[in-house]
């Protein structure tokens, strides 16, 4: 075999590995689609759940993602900013901000049952804020957050040394140079990373198990110490706690979370295409 | 990051001798020929280092007020260090040290109660490249003078029609002051930064190889706008060739691996060096 | 000029931004404290010996975790055994072959992965796989190890492929052009030059699909049955299995709180805390080679 058939034959074989790797992906997506649509139309998105859930619709574990995940990003936003910012614009090469990215690679791979259990011990019991979105609010943030850190301190530190530099030259203080020219630049980049952390936080079951995810509620939260429904919880307890669960009711919850989460990947991809065109840099 | 003004101990950190330099220092200025009375920025006996490693060589010069001074010498002779070092954009970079006075009307501008950022819009810089910041013609210009707290409109638009005008940029952009600053051709982007220097109404103007980038026309717009400055700006200018120096210099000071070898007034150091190694640079026969 | 108010407002949102910073810190070792503080006082009310037994019946005092932590490994290691293959060639495929198109097509497909909630993994894997693997296997159940390795790959994926792919992308072009000078073919280049090169970064690549693997919940409890057995026979691949998360994620909602199960539980979390604090110190060290950056700030 001469040394072109061979490259031929490996390069297909890659492309069979890719074709590997993504065609499960369109199998999921387009299976749950398909087999979900059926489900889906008003009653479903906007009615309480009745009969033990075997009927009506999913409107309290929807609202209740809603909910979550507003909360989850009142926390970790400025959290997660402010600590790029600090990162990218104030830290300099120390033991502190070695020991400080240190942690964040260490929160990045703490596994989400875990932020369950902390959840649990920390703001359920300790607190006290009993099984609650407050609770689970407060859980996928600090969850979230390394996503929402190293992504926006990726987006600050795109921008060019020299804009700072010049604005500095420019009597302008430290502060003054990252309020005026390397946030608004960032900002992008910024707003990606928390959506893409955001949709980590609406598609996670492990750390709202013990923390805020109520089995069956068929009314909306009253306030933030109230339990609620939420959507993966939801899917995980009509698919495997509920006998003779009806799979159109099934697949169409799971098509409603895949929804959710995928356009809000599609937005994230969107912001970011439209202005790394437009950027002048 | 720089440490303490007093020059003691920062001459052991050094490893230099404090006595030896006193000594030089008289000499240097009598070697340069002439003591300038009352100059705009003294600069005395300044040694620098990046990570220990000396990039300059205890400098002793004066700056005169509204006139061209020159920076010439070879790659790595610390030009530009030393240009960075009169308006302190130099403290942004980590793991340096500095001995020495640099003194801007006679204050000593690395004195503990120095307001930096008031000091930096005293001294503007102008860097090699044009560095336009992301938006509009006439938001980079107003950028310093919103940033001093400047607020009313008028005041704004004066501001910005003298600095555009001083920049000789005013006929090129005055119908397009609201379109991106990167939309300029180099040499416009170039006065466009000496315009966004000249909005904080300094005193000083430094400049480093501000027309590198330039093609000839450009480059004479620049000096151009250089001529008309130096009626009432002090400038100092790190040229990007010998002829451009000899051009342009009212004083020349010549930098080789960090030592100040001759400073001159006039062209003198053009016409008659006293130093081999001058003489071999400005006659080009040096690598 | 720069007003009073607008120092002080600049000096406090400097020392807000830095208490932030720092914070994280402090969010780590929380975590770490409150895990310890529910979970170590199990250690005093259960002797060591129990943990160690193979035997994990809570409702009869009998705590055996070695099936739990046998179970994450065995998982893991095959959920990796078949991520590494494929997710490096693709890897490979994407940032040295793939066309333009071609890439413009892979690349959002994989970060959709990514985004793709475990429980709807779970769910698929349930609905879909298993009933499949039972019918190949003519098993009683295709809720098995195997099963659950699979999902699980397929959810490291996403992080090995980018990893990996930033390390391709970190071999200078000069390597390339060298291996191709010589007279190399593309493909002996990208095999005996540039993935080498690269070895490192895949390396970190595998490491944090590994950590990855091993802390995901939802859809390894979904599809790997949760039978607290040893994996032990070359027979497990195709039986029923159980991991430490799954396990915490299964049984915490029914335990009482303070109780000794509840406590083995969070002694459990503490074990994969560690575990995944290893492994991700060690893909770190790479990370933090690659941060440096000299010159202004
Ligand atoms: N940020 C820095 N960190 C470390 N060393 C530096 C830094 N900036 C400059 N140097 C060193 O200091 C010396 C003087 O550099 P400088 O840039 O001042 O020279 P220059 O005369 O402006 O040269 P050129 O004509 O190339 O611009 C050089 O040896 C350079 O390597
Ligand atoms: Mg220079």
């Amino acid at each position: 075999m001469s040394r072109q058939q061979v490259q031929r034959i490996g390069f297909a074989l890659l492309a069979l590995a890719a074709i590997t790797v993504v065609l499960p992906i369109l199998l999921v997506i387009g299976n749950i689609v398909v087999r979900g649509l059926a489900a889906i139309n008003w009653e479903f998105l906007t009615a309480m759940p009745k009969n033990g859930m075997k009927a009506g619709g999913i409107f309290p574990a929807l609202v209740g993602t809603l909910l979550l995940t507003l909360g989850t990003a009142v926390v970790c936003i400025p959290m997660g900013v402010g600590g790029a910012i600090y990162l990218s614009e104030y830290a300099r090469d120390t033991w502190l901000t070695r020991a400080i990215r240190l942690a964040i690679v260490n929160l990045a791979g703490i596994p989400s049952i875990v932020y369950g259990l902390f959840g649990l011990g920390l703001f359920v019991l300790f607190l006290q804020f009993g099984t609650s979105i407050l609770a689970g609010s407060l859980t996928l943030a600090i969850m979230t957050l390394p996503v929402i850190i190293s992504t926006s301190e990726e987006a600050l530190r795109a921008v060019p040394m020299e804009f700072r530099t010049v604005s500095f030259s420019l009597g302008g203080t430290r502060w003054q140079g990252i309020r005026n020219i390397v946030l608004p630049q960032a900002l992008p980049g910024i707003i990606t990373g928390i959506i893409l952390g955001l949709l980590r936080a609406a598609g996670e079951t492990a750390p709202i198990l013990f923390t805020v995810a109520a089995f069956y509620l068929p009314r909306l939260p009253r306030s933030p110490f109230d339990q609620t429904m939420a959507l993966p919880y939801h899917l995980y307890v009509i698919s495997t706690q509920v006998p003779g669960m009806p799979e159109h009711i099934q697949y169409g919850t799971a098509l409603v979370l895949l929804a959710v989460v995928l356009s809000m990947n599609l937005v994230a991809t969107l912001i970011r295409s439209y202005f790394r065109r437009r950027r002048q840099w | 990051m720089r440490g303490d003004t007093k020059s003691g101990k920062r001459n052991t950190e050094l490893g230099i001798r404090n006595t030896e330099s006193e000594e030089r220092k008289t000499e240097n200025v009598m070697m340069s020929g002439e003591m300038v009375l009352n100059p705009k920025i003294r600069i005395e006996n300044v040694s620098y280092a990046y990570n220990g490693v000396l990039a300059l060589k205890d400098i002793t010069l004066d700056v005169p007020a509204c006139a061209i001074t020159v920076f010439l010498g070879p790659a790595g002779g610390g030009k530009t260090t030393l240009l960075r070092l009169i308006n302190r954009l130099n403290d942004l970079v980590e793991n340096t040290q500095m001995r020495g006075r640099i003194l801007l009307d006679g204050q000593d501008i690395y004195a503990p109660e120095v307001d930096v950022p008031s000091l930096r819009r005293r001294v503007g810089m102008v860097f090699a490249l044009p560095l336009p910041l992301p938006g509009t013609i006439r938001e980079n210009v107003l950028y310093g003078p919103k940033l001093a707290g400047i607020k009313e409109r008028t005041r704004l638009e004066e501001i910005l029609v003298r600095s555009l005008q001083q920049a000789a940029l005013w006929d090129e952009v005055k119908d397009r002051l609201d379109d991106p600053a990167n939309r300029l051709s180099g040499g416009q982007q170039q006065r466009l930064c000496i315009a966004r220097s000249l909005a904080l109404e300094p005193e000083v103007l430094l400049l480093d190889e501000p027309t590198s980038g330039l093609d000839p026309i450009s480059t004479a717009k620049v000096e151009e706008s250089l001529y008309q400055l130096k009626r009432s700006y002090t400038i100092v200018l790190v040229p990007h060739s010998v002829q451009q120096a000899a051009r342009v210099a009212d004083y020349a000071a010549f930098f080789l691996m960090g030592e100040l070898v001759e400073h001159q007034p006039g062209k003198a150091l053009f016409t008659a060096p006293r130093d081999k190694r001058t003489e071999d640079y400005v006659t080009g026969r040096f690598g | 000029m720069h007003d009073t108010r607008g120092r002080w407002m600049e000096f406090a949102i400097e020392a807000l931004i830095r208490v932030l910073g720092i914070s994280t810190i402090g969010i780590v070792l929380l975590i770490f404290a409150f895990l310890l503080r529910e979970g170590l006082p199990v250690f005093f009310q259960v002797p060591l010996t129990n943990f160690l037994d193979v035997r994990w019946y809570p409702t009869f005092g009998m705590f055996g975790a070695l099936p739990l932590l046998l179970g994450s490994a065995f998982v893991t290691f095959t959920a990796i055994a078949i991520a590494l293959p494929l997710g490096v060639a693709t890897a490979v495929f994407v940032r040295e072959v793939a066309p333009n198109w071609a890439r413009e097509i892979l690349k959002p497909l994989i970060e959709v992965l990514a985004g793709i909630p475990s429980v709807v993994l779970g769910f698929f894997g349930m609905t879909f796989i298993a009933p499949r693997v039972r019918e190949i296997l003519g098993a009683p159940t295709g809720l098995t190890a195997f099963t659950g390795a699979l999902v699980l790959a397929y959810m490291s994926l996403p992080t090995i492929i980018s990893v990996a792919e930033d390390a391709l992308d970190a071999v200078p072009k000069s390597y390339r052009d060298a291996g191709l000078a010589i007279g190399a073919t593309q493909w002996q280049t990208i095999w005996r030059v540039v993935v080498p090169a690269a070895r490192s970064g895949i390396v970190t690549a595998v490491m944090l699909g590994m950590g990855r693997a091993i802390g995901e919940t939802m859809a390894v409890m979904m599809v790997t049955g949760n039978a607290a057995r040893m994996p032990l026979t070359l027979d497990s691949f195709f039986r029923p299995v159980r991991t430490m998360t799954a396990t915490i994620a299964a049984e915490m909602g029914e335990v009482a709180k303070g109780s000794v199960h509840y406590r083995a539980l969070f002694a459990i979390g503490i074990l994969l805390f560690v575990v995944t604090f290893f492994i991700n110190l060690t893909a770190a060290r790479a990370i933090f080679t690659k941060r440096r950056r000299g010159g202004l700030r």
